[in-house]
């Protein structure tokens, strides 16, 4: 049952990922990443990450999808769909993609990785919590610090100059 | 249950997937959402090891956190830089802009 479900949200995931970098329309492309999205938040469900997907969809399909789809309206008269939407060396980059893929799938299957050792906590996400105060206390902090610079950063990069 | 098999291979191919946008397109915003194709499959390995390896501990929740945090960061900036690039250039068509180009 696990099997099927992860197969069919598995297969939804990547065609959505093949429509986002083939579809001419930047649009429909940003549209198809909301769908990626969604599909990896399943994934994380079925990993029993429940809290993990429920960031992923506030963050990637409430946050980023719009600041990505904001974007393509304000830059949207130069790409006309008539251009080409690949550079020259597509073919080229194409057969390395698929490549690469070949090499980390032969990895993939042939490594015996461990198998899975203990229990879940009973309550995860205060365990999360807990642990983001206490074992990663600083990278918790630096990834806050991170947070307020790349806000500042676009705010002075994309402000309007006299 | 699913093997850890299955899920590395999805995060590979959705990995390479995302290498291809970011190599191949010509748009600046294709080309970031390229890139977060690819972040998301560092987290789904990520989560996958962590599952079958160190249920345990939540520590692979917790890089996976940091990671969405980055990605964050990094689609905010990139953004405001294609914007102001348009604005100087108006293109963000990644083939014009080669001025670093030696």
């Amino acid at each position: 049952m696990e099997q099927i479900f992860f197969i069919l949200w598995g297969l939804l995931t990547l065609a959505a990922a093949l429509l986002v970098v083939t579809t001419r329309n930047l649009l429909h492309s940003a549209l198809w990443l909301i769908v990626v999205f969604f599909g990896i938040a399943g994934i994380f469900i079925l990993l029993h990450a429940e809290f993990l997907a429920v960031v992923q969809v506030l963050i990637y399909v409430g946050a980023i999808s719009t600041l990505i789809i904001f974007a393509i309206m304000l830059t949207r008269r130069i790409m006309d769909p008539q251009q080409p939407r690949f550079n020259s060396q597509w073919g080229l980059v194409g057969g390395f993609a698929a490549l690469l893929f070949v090499g980390l799938a032969a990895v993939a299957t042939r490594v015996a990785w461990p198998a899975a050792t203990g229990v879940l906590p009973p309550d995860p996400i205060q365990q999360l919590g807990a642990d983001f105060v206490g074992v990663y206390a600083v990278p918790f902090e630096v990834a806050s610090v991170l947070l307020v610079t790349a806000m500042i950063g676009a705010i002075i990069i994309a402000r309007e100059r006299e | 249950m699913v093997p850890l098999t299955w899920y590395l291979i999805l995060a590979a191919a959705l990995f390479c997937i995302g290498l291809f946008g970011v190599l191949a397109r010509k748009n600046a915003i294709a080309v970031l959402m390229g890139v977060e194709l690819m972040l998301n499959a560092v987290n789904i390995n990520l989560l996958a090891f962590w599952r079958y390896t160190a249920f345990g501990q939540l520590v692979g929740q917790a890089f996976a956190v940091f990671v969405i945090t980055v990605a964050a960061a990094e689609a905010a900036v990139g953004v405001a830089l294609f914007i102001a690039i348009y604005r100087q250039r108006d293109t963000v068509n990644v083939e014009e802009l080669d001025d670093m180009k030696g």
